[in-house]
């Protein structure tokens, strides 16, 4: 009992890794007031520019980096359209992930089914071997740790911190923090571009340690789950790793379930997490005033600047 | 790009519809044109390669005699028929639809272009200028099972399906008969995906399988995910279709590989000489349809027993669904001593005994 719970609070670790990357990033793009509905879009980037490099040159860590990098470079391009052109964010958004679908597809078809090398697993010889606890705490590669501790610096920078005290004025009343004195829409483009590069780091997780293999539209959605973890989470890091635990283990969960022989159709299955998603969205939406209270008063509304 | 060249096609396809004398013109010294549709990339190292190997070895062994087309990541619906059109339109004498979900739109096709010859993968439907071709892919799942049998220290297989289609329940059998073969008290877990080809869910499908004391893994979906899967936890895996040992040499035991080549090469053969007929065809290990690839990572006796039931197969003394066989409720499907028929397998819809888990 307890090596079936062990290995299905792994997999639940390793399935929300790349939610929890793509939701921290665009978790500091909204606390500074701007919606980026591309997440998805910049996932695939990275998955594929991930892949490619590591494919090509046979190290992981330039993979790694080339997804971050490809990442950024599509978030800026969403930077420069909703920023400073200041088109409407939610169809920027949304052109963003549709255009980043079809570019990683259009990359991406020489790479198809080909192996490229994977992100090894860390095993600490002492801590590994411990009973129930060492795997699940010590046994996952090196991308698992390093989103929980962006997420933790992301914590500890919005709560205690006064860079985290600008990007809430910012991300809350873009005007009164210009008035002030901060450049509002650097500070955004920034964001922008951690949350890029975040996405895109998701996107290597998934193509060189989740499954080691590019394929079209192989986020199959994940991308938007992160979006919409960022408001499970009314914006606070503690509910959005929580969150993110939640959906790993639902998305896992689907097909965990089907192999303890329960009779549930399998497209059923595949649409849970999907479905859960919606319904948990509709929870917390009958609250209206616990949304207004946490959610960045300025989110998705354009800045320009009064001279 | 995929995409591009879909479109063009179809654009193509319009073309010729609005000129059909130009189509009409071609004489008898032009190459037959033979087209191909795909229901993944070419890439996709499973099912879609093997076919495209074939069409190549086709191409090689006719050389200008034909000219081959191929449309890939055609969905199994409606959109297919539109595509099997355009390749009727553009003049190919000869379409091989290279997925079951195709079958009706294939039937549809064929009625409006009765002087085009289609041939249909795993279907059952037959017409006047639609054949059907098929191999039997539980032969080498029994292969597998005996393996399995004899490789699980824990007698629990786990199998990673797609859709409860009847190729996959003689798979999910034949597996499983295999298996209590040399281990009686053998016992399998099936998941099924609700797809072919979807990557991070083959993998988590085969994770989840590992993670309930699975120790051998096989799979049923068009992606090496799985075998990754099984590598990165330790244990052993099958590959699917083609040999995928350079995913995971350490860790696939054997492949099922589909060989559509021969057959490829016949039917076109059958067009060009003028004798092509509306046939069913289902070949196995006889056929040169199906083979094992190498048996790895197992001692020596295990392989020499594979390489033996392979032979069995071949030969005909072992026919795999031979009775008694119970389903999973315990009554008796198949009688001592026979056989089953043919056309019972074609529809099979239970679970022998052993088998965790419902057909949904």
């Amino acid at each position: 009992m307890t090596a079936l719970l062990v290995a299905f609070l792994v997999s639940t670790i390793a399935a929300s890794t790349p939610l929890l990357l793509a939701a921290t990033g665009e978790l500091i793009v909204e606390k500074v007031g701007v919606l980026n509905l591309g997440v998805e879009g910049m996932m695939l980037a990275g998955a594929i520019a991930g892949f490619a490099t590591a494919n090509q040159t046979g190290i992981t860590s330039l993979g790694v980096l080339a997804a971050v990098a490809a990442g950024i470079a599509l978030s800026m391009l969403f930077a420069v359209v909703s920023l400073t052109l200041q088109a409407n964010q939610t169809a920027t958004g949304l052109a963003l992930t549709i255009f980043g679908r079809g570019f990683s597809a259009l990359v991406g078809a020489g790479y198809v089914g080909i192996p490229a090398p994977t992100l090894p697993k860390i095993h600490l010889p002492v801590l590994s071997d411990i009973p129930v606890l060492g795997p699940v705490i010590f046994g996952h590669d090196i991308l698992v740790y390093l989103a929980l501790a962006i997420l933790a610096v992301v914590a500890w920078c919005i709560r205690s911190t006064h860079l985290g005290l600008i990007l809430r004025a910012v991300g809350d009343s873009h005007d009164a923090a210009h008035a002030l004195g901060y450049a509002v829409i650097p500070i955004r483009y920034a964001a922008v571009a951690f949350g890029g590069a975040l996405a895109g780091l998701a996107g290597a997780y998934m193509s060189l340690a989740y499954t080691p293999l590019w394929a079209q539209d192989m986020t199959a959605g994940r991308g938007w789950v992160a979006v919409a973890l960022v408001t499970f989470s009314a914006w606070r890091p503690f509910w959005l790793l929580i969150g993110a635990w939640f959906f790993g283990a639902l998305m896992y969960l689907s097909l965990y379930v089907q192999a303890l022989g329960v009779a549930v159709p399998s497209a059923l299955l595949s649409a849970v997490p999907y479905i859960g998603t919606v319904v948990v969205l509709v929870l917390i939406s009958r609250d209206a005033r616990r949304i207004r209270l946490h959610r960045p008063a300025m989110l998705g509304r354009p800045f320009q600047a009064r001279v | 790009m995929l995409r591009r060249q879909f479109t063009r096609l179809l654009g193509a396809g319009a073309a010729a519809t609005a000129l059909p004398g130009l189509i009409g013109s071609a004489n008898a010294t032009d190459p037959l044109k033979v087209g191909f549709i795909y229901l993944g990339p070419v890439g996709d190292f499973g099912w879609t390669y093997q076919h495209d190997i074939a069409r190549k070895a086709a191409v090689e062994h006719f050389g200008d005699k034909i000219k081959t087309t191929y449309v890939e990541n055609v969905p199994e619906g409606p959109d297919s028929e539109k595509v099997l059109n355009d390749l009727a339109n553009q003049g190919h004498k000869l379409i091989f639809a290279t997925s079951f979900g195709y079958m009706n739109y294939v039937l549809n096709s064929a009625k409006k272009h009765p002087d085009v010859f289609y041939e249909h993968a795993t279907g059952y439907k037959r017409t006047a200028n639609v054949a059907d071709y098929n191999i039997r892919f539980y032969q080498a799942r029994y292969v597998q099972g005996v393996i399995a049998g004899k490789m699980s220290k824990a007698g629990l297989a786990g199998y990673v399906g797609s859709v409860p289609v009847p190729e996959v329940v003689q798979g999910i059998n034949a597996f499983m008969l295999g298996m209590q073969s040399v281990n009686p008290k053998a016992r399998m877990k099936i998941v099924l995906i609700d797809s072919w080809y979807d990557p991070p869910k083959e993998g988590d499908a085969a994770k989840a399988l590992i993670d309930q004391g699975c120790d051998i893994i096989t799979q049923h979906t068009d992606s090496p995910a799985p075998l990754q899967a099984a590598a990165s936890r330790g244990v052993k895996a099958f590959g699917q279709s083609t040999d995928m040992s350079k995913f995971a040499a350490d860790t696939q035991l054997s492949a099922s590989t589909d060989m559509w080549g021969p057959y490829y090469i016949k039917r076109i053969g059958d067009v060009l000489d003028g004798t092509w007929k509306s046939t069913d065809t289902w070949g196995g290990f006889d056929s040169g349809m199906l083979a094992m690839s190498p048996f790895t990572n197992m001692p020596a006796d295990v392989a020499t027993l594979a390489t033996a039931t392979v032979d069995d197969i071949k030969s005909g003394k072992n026919k795999v669904f031979v009775g008694p066989i119970e389903d999973q409720s315990g009554a008796v499907k198949i009688a001592a001593g026979t056989a089953m028929d043919d056309g019972a397998l074609s529809g099979m819809q239970w679970l022998v005994q052993g088998v965790d888990g419902k057909l949904t």
